[in-house]
């Protein structure tokens, strides 16, 4: 979480950098739009894809209605398996837990594979104040390292980036002058950097997808190969995981892996799907001689039995952001947390507090098109509504907002208070009407640079009642 | 004996548009409706309930009710305000099951313009004239209310043709108060909208909901945005069109 509040001027300035930008634009809305079609013709590859993601909201809710258990019954199969099982409360315990693993084992350098866990946890942080250098090893997730942002996108964190910027990034830390045009020529010379720091690394830390209770099994899905080697060549293996990914059995595991991907990028499966049930055996090439799994809850516990419950049955696919009007103009920074979008929206609120993220309710126009689009079907406009309806609660608005709409309701609850106020404002407007529109100046014009309507000169009422209808 | 419609304008046609009032009156009259005006009506309650305002929209959900439930139809020119009544009132008055009960049995009565000349089953025909116009399905219209057939339905039948936008459902950044709570990226999303409007060719967009058509009359130039209910009017106009029913 971040400092300052995320306040609506603080979103509407962010967003403005990001809509007067027009690389970014075209690149948000290039990636997006491919994710969008790919994730389309995903779906429809399946024998039935509403049915698939009606069972498997079932099979989300009826997993978090017991909760404990199934938690419970993960630990047990994992530390069967010869993992050890962490609890963290919160990210500084989280965060803690890490680092004492870390500095037990004298680790220097951390390679991480692509986690939005961590990144909710800022892991980085507390690594690199402990004088341990954390090494991001997904693509997206370097690039912004190197470039010291926070994501803008759930499974996209570098979408804001040109291939220009790219190349300036890589071309400074190889101290080599490489070209933008020749994509894999950077991609070759950040594997060549990425590979000294799996060798160097003492310690892997990851996310997890899905945490499978019957095995006690950490399922990690990535698209670059780069998580093997997290979770395969250093010494210790740390995976900090959501309490909320969990399954209780492969054949829940299979529908998740079977929506996930194809949400999200619009694969059938991602390129490599990893299955970790603890160290590895004797007799095993490779693997890691210890494997932690840290389950991370975060806030999330206290969501269950509210209102608010549904939104623990997200998986992290991004869909609701690729599809997102509002997102895919003002970009992932302007969340200011590292869930941003239609999810980041309703969790980062109920995560780490409304009043951290007043704003966030209120940048979404309710258009219902992230509901259409996830695989879960979490209803996030009703959870932004609820948001919205909490923050007039704890009175967390401008007090001449709530001044403005205490005062229209009351004037629309009596038609003719109605009909005084509208004669009044007809009046008023007269300077500034022309045609149908308001020709107010710029700088009192809510509609900044949009044209208000005016009010029309009779009202349907008063053509009624002049019988002129 | 004709059957008679309630008419339920909106706040936002009453005060700045009536004129799509007047076509809805219009084009229900030659469709052989009586229609009656309830001159009590305001608002539905809908921006206070997006808003948050739960109290202030409840007050005026009982108050929409009470003045809608005596009618046997209850027709809207909005497809957001018609969410409002058929979906939301229930939810909004789960607290006050007297309340919720008359709810429900409004909600199952309350139609917006299309959906209810497609459930009555009436057969539109009209001469509607010109190059192709292009639909902008309103969001709580389309996905909340499923309404997607309806109005193109209606207006193929009186005489459009319909050239699609390449995301004909994609939010025109009306959203209510979202516009001018946050009218940088409200304004960059309709120019999104109206750049996509004109990819088509078209030079008239037609939207079956107010909040919609000022949001993006106040950013179209050199295209003209029209309600539903005045396309259809005008394409009925003519002596014996638009009443086989």
């Amino acid at each position: 979480m971040i400092g300052r509040p995320v306040t609506v001027e603080k979103f509407r300035d962010a967003a403005f950098v990001a809509i007067e930008d027009a690389r970014l634009q075209s690149s948000l809305e290039g990636a997006t739009g491919r994710f969008r079609s790919a994730r389309e013709a995903a779906l429809a590859e399946l024998p039935d894809s509403d049915a698939l993601r009606d069972h498997f909201k079932q099979l989300r809710e009826a997993t978090l209605a017991q909760l404990a258990r199934h938690l419970e019954t993960f630990e047990a199969n994992a530390v069967k398996a010869g993992a050890q099982v962490h609890w963290a409360g919160d990210a500084q315990e989280a965060s803690r837990i890490v680092l004492d693993i870390a500095r037990s084992r004298g680790v220097e350098i951390v390679t991480k594979s692509k986690s939005m866990a961590t990144e909710e946890i800022r892991l980085n942080e507390a690594l690199a104040e402990a004088g341990i250098t954390p090494v991001e090893t997904d693509l997206g997730e370097w690039i912004i390292q190197l470039a010291q942002e926070p994501p803008s996108h759930i499974i996209a964190p570098a979408i804001h980036k040109t291939k220009e910027q790219v190349a300036d990034l890589f071309s400074r830390e190889s101290g080599k002058s490489l070209p933008a045009a020749d994509i894999p020529q950077l991609t070759a010379e950040a594997r060549r950097m990425l590979r000294e720091k799996f060798l160097a690394a003492g310690m892997g830390v990851s996310g997890g997808n899905v945490l499978v209770a019957e095995t006690g099994s950490v399922v990690l899905v990535t698209n670059e190969g780069n998580g093997r080697m997290v979770t395969s060549a250093p010494p210790v293996h740390v995976a900090v995981v959501g309490i909320e990914k969990i399954v209780p059995d492969w054949r829940g595991a299979a529908v998740w892996l079977s929506l996930l991907a194809r949400s999200a990028t619009g694969q059938p499966m991602s390129i490599y799907t990893s299955v970790i049930t603890g160290p590895a055996r004797a007799g095993d090439p490779d693997g890691p001689e210890e494997v932690h799994i840290v389950l991370l809850d975060n806030g999330r516990s206290r969501l269950v039995g509210t209102e608010y419950e549904e939104v623990l049955q997200c998986i992290r696919c991004g869909a609701c952001l690729n599809i997102c009007p509002v997102y895919r103009e003002a970009g992932g920074h302007a969340y200011g947390s590292p869930y941003s979008g239609p999810i980041g929206a309703v969790i980062s609120p109920l995560l780490f507090g409304l009043e951290n993220y007043p704003a966030l309710p209120q940048a979404s126009t309710l258009c219902g098109a992230c509901l259409d689009v996830c695989p879960a079907r979490i209803d996030l406009p009703r959870m932004l509504l609820a948001l919205r309806a909490e923050e007039v609660e704890r009175r967390l608005l401008p007090w001449h907002e709530r001044l403005a709409e205490e005062t229209a309701a009351a004037t629309l609850a009596r038609k003719r208070v109605m009909g005084l106020s509208g004669k009044a404002l007809r009046v008023l407007q007269r300077p500034f009407a022309k045609g149908n529109h308001l020709h107010l100046p710029e700088r009192i014009n809510p509609g900044n640079g949009r044209k208000l309507p005016a009010l029309a000169k009779k009202s349907f009422h008063q053509l009624w009642e002049d019988g002129e209808v | 004996m004709p059957k008679t419609v309630a008419l339920f304008v909106t706040c936002m046609v009453d005060q700045i548009m009536p004129e799509v009032g007047v076509a809805a009156t219009h084009l229900l009259r030659r469709l052989g409706y009586e229609v009656a005006f309830p001159e009590a009506q305001t608002c539905c309650g809908q921006p206070f309930y997006n808003s948050g305002f739960r109290k202030e929209a409840a007050n005026l959900a009982r108050r929409a009710i009470e003045i809608l439930e005596p009618y046997e139809a209850v027709v809207l020119p909005g497809g957001s305000c018609a969410a409002m009544i058929r979906l939301e009132y229930a939810h909004l008055l789960a607290d006050e099951p007297d309340w919720q009960r008359r709810a429900e049995k409004l909600a199952v009565k309350t139609f917006e313009l299309s959906q209810f000349l497609a459930r009555e089953g009436v057969e539109l025909r009209g001469q509607a004239a010109g190059s192709p116009i292009t639909y902008h399905d309103s969001c709580h219209m389309c996905r909340m209310l499923g309404l997607k057939e309806e109005p193109r339905q209606a207006l193929t039948a009186v005489g459009y043709t319909i050239a699609e936008m390449a995301e004909p459902d994609r939010c025109c950044g009306f959203g209510g108060l979202f516009s001018i709570r946050m009218p940088e990226v409200s304004n960059a999303m309709t120019a999104d909208k109206l750049r996509q409007a004109q990819e088509t060719g078209a030079t008239t967009i037609v939207t079956s909901d107010p909040g919609c058509l000022m949001q993006m009359r106040g950013l179209a130039e050199g295209v003209e945005v029209k309600h539903l209910a005045v396309a259809l009017e005008e394409a009925t106009r003519r002596q014996g069109e638009g009443v086989t029913r």
